[in-house]
């Protein structure tokens, strides 16, 4: 009996990496030369995707095939090709484009609010439910107390 | 009643934030140029007109000018034409192009079939120039002010009330530049 099931699940295993693998090709709309080192590479591959592609904006560049996303990726690797740094690169889509076509806010001071408002809205959530708590425990001793207090029937 | 107020409070007043928040979005078809207040990009385009000329910052020093960025393949800005052949006719802002990814072909027969509202135009065959001014969706008009600054952007096609409300007080000095 064991013998078949295990069959069946490796048909299916193989049919979801098939379907995975076609996905896959699908997306493939980067047509940049890659480059020559791998840590430029990884570098373009991380820029590539935290850059918004301006035209449809829920995509990142790397994934959009719209033209202006094509002539930005080639820009990036041009940029990192001459030597620049991550932050450059950014600064220099920023300049022409806004902070718009960042998909991660900046950690500068107009953008504190931002980043700072999950830590103030969790210890809210912490100090409210930690009263909570508190409350619901002196509740609980208090009923205690007074099933310990009732006379025996 | 009290322990329903505190939660009832944070609720409107999130409430209120997010409204806000909706309400202050910006237009993401039209997105704040972070070029509005500085000197336009540096940039030489040869002239689609004269290719031995050339089309770059200084040919829009000393007086206001009217940036169009344009391209056949653009149906929006098939559409504005005929404003900017207006806007010329007006001949107070000469119209500078810059045709963005296009074949010189393509934008002579257009021009000849349309009529030519532009004094120059920059052939910007690559894109590269279009992606230094930070335009992301053909058309879109810079207006620039005699000293070379970036004074105002307009993405999407010229209308006549665009012109007139946004372009022409900064001109004439009725509205102050960035405002």
């Amino acid at each position: 009996m064991r013998q078949p099931r295990r069959i069946g699940a490796q048909v299916l295993l193989c049919a979801l990496c098939a379907v995975l693998a076609l996905g896959g090709a699908a997306v493939a709309v980067d047509t940049t030369p890659p480059l020559p080192d791998p840590v430029l590479q990884q570098r373009y591959y991380a820029l590539t995707h935290e850059l918004r592609c301006m035209q449809c904006q829920s995509e990142a560049l790397a994934d959009s095939s719209v033209g202006l996303a094509a002539d930005l990726r080639v820009q990036v690797r041009e940029l990192l090709l001459a030597g620049q740094t991550d932050d450059q690169i950014r600064d220099h889509m920023v300049a022409r484009y806004g902070e718009f076509i960042l998909f991660r806010p900046r950690m500068i001071w107009r953008n504190a609010w931002l980043w700072g408002a999950p830590a103030v809205l969790m210890a809210i959530g912490v100090v409210v439910g930690w009263r909570v708590l508190r409350n619901r425990a002196c509740l609980a001793d208090a009923d205690e107390s007074r099933v310990d207090d009732s006379p025996d029937p | 009643m009290n322990r329903f107020l505190l939660p009832l409070a944070g609720f409107v007043l999130l409430l209120a934030v997010l409204l806000v928040g909706l309400k202050r979005a910006p237009d993401k078809s039209n997105l704040p140029s972070p070029l509005i207040g500085k000197p336009v990009p540096q940039f030489t385009l040869p002239n689609l007109f004269d290719n031995t000329q050339r089309v770059n910052a200084e040919t829009l020093k000393g007086h206001w000018s009217l940036v169009n960025v344009w391209g056949t393949w653009c149906v929006e800005c098939r559409a504005e034409h005929e404003v900017l052949l207006q806007i010329k006719q007006e001949a107070r802002v000469p119209i500078i192009g810059i045709d963005w990814k296009d074949q010189n072909e393509d934008a002579l027969s257009w021009l000849a079939q349309l009529g030519n509202p532009y004094e120059r135009i920059g052939t910007d065959n690559d894109g590269r120039v279009a992606i230094d001014w930070g335009v992301y969706g053909a058309p879109e008009s810079f207006l620039i002010n005699p000293a070379g600054t970036v004074v105002y952007k307009h993405i999407g096609a010229m209308t006549l009330q665009v012109w007139q409300r946004e372009f022409l007080p900064r001109v004439s000095g009725a509205l102050s530049p960035g405002a």
